[in-house]
């Protein structure tokens, strides 16, 4: 083929044709069904009408998938739910919508609100298109009717501030009226002025004006400045190419000498009429087309009367809009106007100066020195014998300035240095001082001026020391004081011996003695040591002087040293418990027996509550709190301290004897509770210790036990019993004893047994509430492990017929506070049913209640018993149940009757004790 | 012309038995009205929280979740909630309809004796054995109480919650009344145990009973002691004291099977009647007719006045 150096020759375009090889037969052209075009993407465009403003919603020209628009997928679940879109027109258009020539192209332009009444570029190109495109020509001027009226803001604004069309901008001018001129037939070329509104001269109007009528400033057209830069005549423009086939559109050339106002009054009538009729070629250098129905006699309309033939008459001042026409000559300053006259036409608004100005002189800038440099050199050299004695000591106590200021002021006007030394800090590395970044020779020379200062000081015998400046302003400062203020700053409190030689000088100070300072200091110490102690004495003397009240009204010596072992508690205000026990006793209730505290709710609960925050700024919660010790042991004692101490001691022994289990329970420790405390009802209901009491009394024929601490006997009988019976009975060991060893878990008996003590008391009422209860009834009737457990735990357990299965462990933990009412098994028979209950529980159950009297009895026996005969016990263990059985069986009076308690308190101890030998005995036999 | 106002009826103390109801839950630890007194709740022994028409005697819905057994219940003013509070140290949340439970608050350390709900049922405010009185909040689901008032000494007994004031009454023999809106806690010594304390429905006074067998009104604003009922006999156990609808008596629970009502002002007493032999756990007025709920051992009786009709038992 071609050589290569021909190739260089030429330049290639286009893609070249693929070499025809001759053994294949001839492609067949591609046929124009069969042609695609595609787009910048590569996919296939299909064209629908002319351009691509045909209307298809599928999916080769609007969206990007075969489906169309995917419908969007609902989700919805709880924690993301769906939310409602709300879809605008440009979610459905795709980047070609979007891009520059699609149907809403993007970019910045001012809103409506803002753009200004001349219509922008895009909107008239795109009305004159949609005028082409229309159906019919002109079609938009229906439109363009209808529209609805958009006032820029511009304009809303000036409406607000009173401005209404027509009218000018800025403030009302006091103003000749104006005079109507008819200038319908004026012409002006060039720049088309509103004839309507140009003012003519003033000069007939004097006459008749109102003094206070004022006007609004003229309207303002802007010039227009185009330059013309053509060769054709004034206002001439020829036909445009573009325009030209179009009639409507050549309305402007038209109507060449319709002014501004005119056209926009009449803007949309006539040229709609104008644009619908011309179609066709028209314009000036045309003609009348063929086409044109109306034969205007459009060169009849450019007749010579319609231009103005006269030169000056045009020219009043106010109409120059906008620009600074040249003054208008006016018969009144016509004098005026010769002065001026070599100036020119002077501008509206101003006046030939009356003054001439006075030229400025200018003079020229100085002339440098040949030999200068713009360059500054600092000598700070001060010789000794030149200084002056004033700056030299200035010079040398300059160092100690800020020292001295902040001895004499106050501690704001301390330096970081003095603040260092106050708390101790070692001093920073590097260098200490400016002195030691100055060379030798600087320092050389600063010690010679120092030198010539402390020559001529000694010289002059002047008051050398700064020291002895403040000393006498510290003894100034503490002469007057009388109070102990050393008392509540010790700023040597870590060395005795200083501060007991630092309040000497303060107390030496106070006496008004100028000597106070060397007085106080030890005569001992070395030289050096002695400056430093007067330095600070007197540093913490001016430091500390009584005179800064503020300072010592500021703070207050902390109570307490800031230590960890301190707690804020809760301020325990209700430990005056006697006087309100007493303020209880008479009735008098009432400030008496209230307290109230301060306390600060939850801000949420607030919240929760509606209630605002009494306490808004606070951030506390609760009681407000103070510091005490913290492992004071007072913190934890404010319960029950003011009762009596042996009520307090037996109770705590009682409630350890009732409750084993209590001491397994961690919760609030140390708070006793009060339900330990059998309450005065309580105590009398205490079987145990009734029975104690009983006995005490006959035995003692003493005071009868009604006393309030009722607990006490169930100390006493131990060591009451014990003489009587105490052949062979050694110590018996305390009942915490006994109780852990017998008392087992399940209280089911021993609240069980607790009715059955209970019963003693109140016989009235015990009776029917233990029919209703079977099942602790047949618990009863089983045979106990131990006996000794029930006689044990006699005192009364809380939960008294607890069901068997649930009440475990956790009954017995759960002895605080007032007990619920025994529980009744399920599908037990109510209260109507009782006596459905078969003869032989209801007989067993009052064995169970009378078993408890007999058993008081016998464990009183059985305390001698156990002691004298071990084996004997075994016997009477089981002798006991016999008891029981016998008891039950044959005496129904002393069980059922209510008087057992009257009926023990005839008797005596030993009596009883006698009785229940002989009923043993009986059972024995039996047995 | 003005009439003259009929005169007040004199205010008849519900004394008819209308019904018993076997609530089949062991021993009935609490009956409560709900808050328009329609139905009522009651706190079972065996774990459960029944919900009740007791004029009609139908249950309605039993609600089980508590470990142990249930000691205390409030019904939301919506009646869309319930609470309740059990010896299993435990605060339920309930929804009524479902009967499912909505929040489980642990924190006290002992059993739960009491609890409430605020106005709003917003807050729960539970008092315990712990000595503490805990508030939970049923809006949001954060486990901690919202704040915890341990100023008790003993054990917290009973409480009521008013729009703006939380009363508690301990076993330490305080009556402690919180004012969220004052921001004080005021601190009423009654010596003896307390074992339930009222609000009076116009909020002026507090009712409390203690173990020393005697209910005391006291003033709210200064503590002053209004009035004191004796004669029923509460030594031992944690018994209900009540306001009736007109405030016009106050009513007690007692432990020798009756329930006393003595006259507000008069402090005489007014009315005892004999529930059953054994002692009367719990009461509970309604909130505005002359209806009273009472709970012993397994059964709840519903009492009304001598003119209303017994109802018809299935």
């Amino acid at each position: 083929m071609a050589a290569p150096t021909e190739q260089l020759d030429y330049v290639s375009f286009g893609t070249p044709l693929e070499l025809l090889s001759e053994d294949e037969p001839l492609k067949r052209p591609v046929p124009l069904q069969e042609q695609t075009v595609k787009d910048d993407r590569g996919r296939i465009k299909r064209f629908h009408g002319a351009f691509t403003g045909g209307f298809s919603a599928g999916y080769f020209n609007t969206v990007g998938s075969k489906e169309g628009w995917a419908p969007s997928q609902f989700i919805s679940s709880r924690q993301q739910k769906a939310e409602k879109q709300v879809f605008q027109p440009e979610d459905f258009m795709d980047e070609e919508d979007l891009a520059e020539h699609g149907i809403a192209p993007r970019e910045i332009m001012t809103t409506d609100d803002f753009a200004s009444l001349t219509k922008n570029q895009i909107r008239s190109k795109a009305q004159a298109l949609s005028v082409l495109a229309a159906p019919i020509p002109g079609a938009t001027v229906l439109e363009d009717l209808i529209a609805a009226s958009r006032i820029s803001i511009g304009v809303k604004l000036l409406r607000k501030m009173g401005w209404k069309e027509g009218q000018g901008i800025g403030p009302r001018v006091k103003r000749k009226l104006q005079r109507q001129r008819n200038g319908a037939g004026l012409r002006l070329y060039g720049c088309s002025l509103p004839p309507e509104e140009s003012d003519k001269s003033e000069e007939e109007d004097d006459a008749y004006i109102p003094e206070n009528v004022t006007f609004a400033p003229k309207d303002v057209t802007p010039i227009d400045f185009t330059p013309k830069d053509n060769l054709h005549g004034l206002g001439y423009s020829g036909i445009d190419p573009g325009k030209a086939l179009i009639g409507g559109v050549l309305e402007e050339h038209i109507h060449l000498f319709s002014v501004e106002s005119e056209r926009t009054s009449n803007l949309l009538g006539s040229e709609g009429y104008s644009t619908t009729r011309k179609i066709g070629v028209s314009g000036q250098a045309f003609g009348v087309g063929v086409l044109e129905e109306e034969d205007d006699d459009i060169y009849g309309t450019e007749s010579l009367s319609r231009y103005d033939t006269v030169i000056g008459e045009e020219e009043p001042g106010d109409c120059m809009y906008g620009w600074s026409a040249p003054y208008e000559y006016s018969k009144k300053n016509a004098e005026f106007i010769k002065d001026i006259a070599y100036a020119g036409k002077i501008l509206e608004g101003f006046t030939k100066p009356s003054k001439s100005l006075s030229i400025k002189k200018i003079y020229l800038p100085p002339e440098l020195p040949r030999d200068y440099k713009p360059v500054h050199y600092c000598h700070p050299v001060m010789s000794t014998s030149n200084t002056s004695y004033q700056k030299s000591s200035d010079l040398m106590t300059s160092c100690r300035q800020m020292e001295r200021a902040a001895l004499q002021n106050s501690r704001h006007q301390m330096n970081a240095v003095l603040r260092r030394n106050l708390i101790e800090e070692p001093t920073l590395p590097g260098p200490s001082s400016v002195f030691d970044l100055l060379s030798n020779e600087a320092k050389k020379r600063i010690k010679e001026v120092k030198q010539a200062v402390e020559q001529k000081q000694l010289s002059q015998s002047l008051p050398s020391c700064i020291q002895t400046v403040s000393t006498d302003e510290a003894l100034r400062a503490w002469q007057n004081i009388c109070g102990n203020e050393i008392g509540t700053f010790k700023p040597f409190e870590k060395i005795p011996e200083k501060q007991a030689r630092y309040e000497k000088y303060i107390s030496k100070l106070k006496q008004g003695r100028s000597d106070a300072l060397e007085a106080s200091l030890d005569s001992q110490m070395t030289e050096w040591e002695r400056g430093r102690e007067r330095e600070e004495f007197v540093r913490a003397a001016m430091l500390y002087k009584p005179s800064n009240s503020t300072l010592a009204s500021r703070f207050t010596q902390g109570k307490h040293e800031d230590d960890s072992e301190n707690v804020y508690v809760v301020p325990d205000h209700e430990d005056d418990l006697n006087d309100k026990e007493a303020a209880v006793k008479m009735k008098m209730f009432g400030q008496l027996t209230r307290d109230a505290f301060e306390w600060h709710p939850d801000k949420l609960l607030c919240k929760r509550f509606n209630i605002p925050d009494p306490y808004p700024s606070s951030s506390i919660v609760g009681l407000t709190k103070v510091k005490k010790d913290k492992y004071s042991v007072f913190n934890f004692l404010n319960v029950m301290e003011n009762t009596k101490p042996h009520l307090k001691q037996s109770q705590s022994d009682l409630s350890t004897n009732q409750k084993p289990d209590k001491a397994s329970i961690p919760l609030k420790s140390n708070r006793q509770s009060r339900w330990d405390v059998p309450g005065k009802e309580n105590d009398k209901k205490d079987s145990l210790s009734e029975f104690i009491t009983f006995a005490r009394s006959q035995s003692l024929s003493e005071r009868q036990g009604s006393q309030p601490d009722s607990s006490e006997p169930a100390i006493i009988p131990k060591e009451q019993t014990a003489p009587t019976l105490d052949d062979l009975e050694e110590k018996r060991p305390s009942m915490d004893l006994f109780k852990a060893i017998f008392a087992n878990s399940s209280d089911d008996e021993s609240s069980s047994e607790g009715d059955g003590d209970d019963e003693d008391n109140q016989q009235g009422q015990n009776k029917s509430s233990l029919i209703k209860d079977p099942t602790s009834l047949i618990e009863c009737q089983e045979p106990s492990k131990n006996k000794t457990k029930e006689t044990f735990s006699n005192q009364e357990e809380c939960q008294p017929t607890k069901s068997s299965d649930t009440s475990e462990n956790l009954a017995t933990q759960e002895e605080f506070g007032p007990r619920l009412p025994p529980v009744v098994p399920y599908g037990t028979v109510s209260l109507s049913s009782g006596s459905v209950f078969p003869e032989t529980i209801k007989r067993k159950y009052k064995e169970k209640q009378n078993k408890h009297k007999p058993k008081m009895d016998h464990k009183q026996k059985r305390y001698k018993k156990k002691k004298k005969h071990r084996k004997h016990k075994h016997k009477s263990k089981s002798k006991k149940k016999i008891i029981e059985g016998c008891t039950s069986s044959s005496d129904s009076t002393e069980s059922s009757g209510s008087d057992t308690g009257a009926s023990s308190s005839v008797l005596s101890t030993e009596e009883l004790l006698k009785r229940i030998k002989v009923s043993l005995q009986r059972h024995e036999k039996t047995w | 012309m003005a009439f003259p106002q009929p005169k007040p009826e004199k205010a008849e103390m519900p004394s008819k038995l209308l019904r018993t109801v076997d609530c089949k839950q062991g021993a009935v630890r609490a009956v409560r009205f709900n808050v328009d007194g329609n139905y009522c709740l009651t706190c079972g022994s065996d774990k459960s929280l029944k919900l009740w028409n007791p004029y009609r005697g139908i249950l309605l819905k039993s609600y089980t979740g508590h470990g142990y057994e249930v000691l205390d219940a409030d019904g939301s003013f919506d009646n869309s909630q319930l609470c309740s509070c059990g010896s299993d140290k435990t605060v339920i949340l309930w929804d009524v309809a479902s009967g499912q439970v909505i929040r489980k608050f642990r924190g006290h350390a002992g059993k739960v004796n009491c609890v409430r709900f605020n106005e709003e049922a917003s807050v729960i405010i539970s008092g315990s054995i712990d000595s503490s009185v805990r508030c939970w909040d049923t809006r949001s689901r954060r486990p901690e109480p919202i704040q915890i008032m341990d100023e008790a000494k003993d054990g917290v007994s009973s409480l009521q919650v008013s729009e703006q004031e939380i009363l508690t009454g301990s076993v330490d023999g305080r009556v402690r009344r919180y004012d969220l809106r004052v921001g004080q806690l005021f601190s009423d010594f009654i010596d003896s145990p307390v074992t339930s304390v009222s609000f009076s429905k116009d909020g002026q006074c507090m009712l409390s009973s203690s173990l020393d067998s005697t209910l005391r009104l006291i003033d709210k604003d200064t503590g002053e002691l209004l009035g004191e009922y004796t004669g029923h006999k509460n030594s031992k156990y944690k018994l209900d004291c009540c306001f009736s609808d007109k405030d016009t008596h106050v009513g007690s629970c007692s432990e020798d099977g009756k329930v006393y009502f003595w006259d507000l002002v008069e402090g005489s007493l007014a009315l005892a009647f004999s529930i059953g032999s054994g002692v009367v756990q719990s009461l509970s007025f309604h909130p505005r007719e002359s209806k009273l709920l009472t709970a012993m051992e397994g059964n709840v009786q519903l009492w009304g006045k001598q003119s209303d009709e017994e109802e018809t038992v299935d």
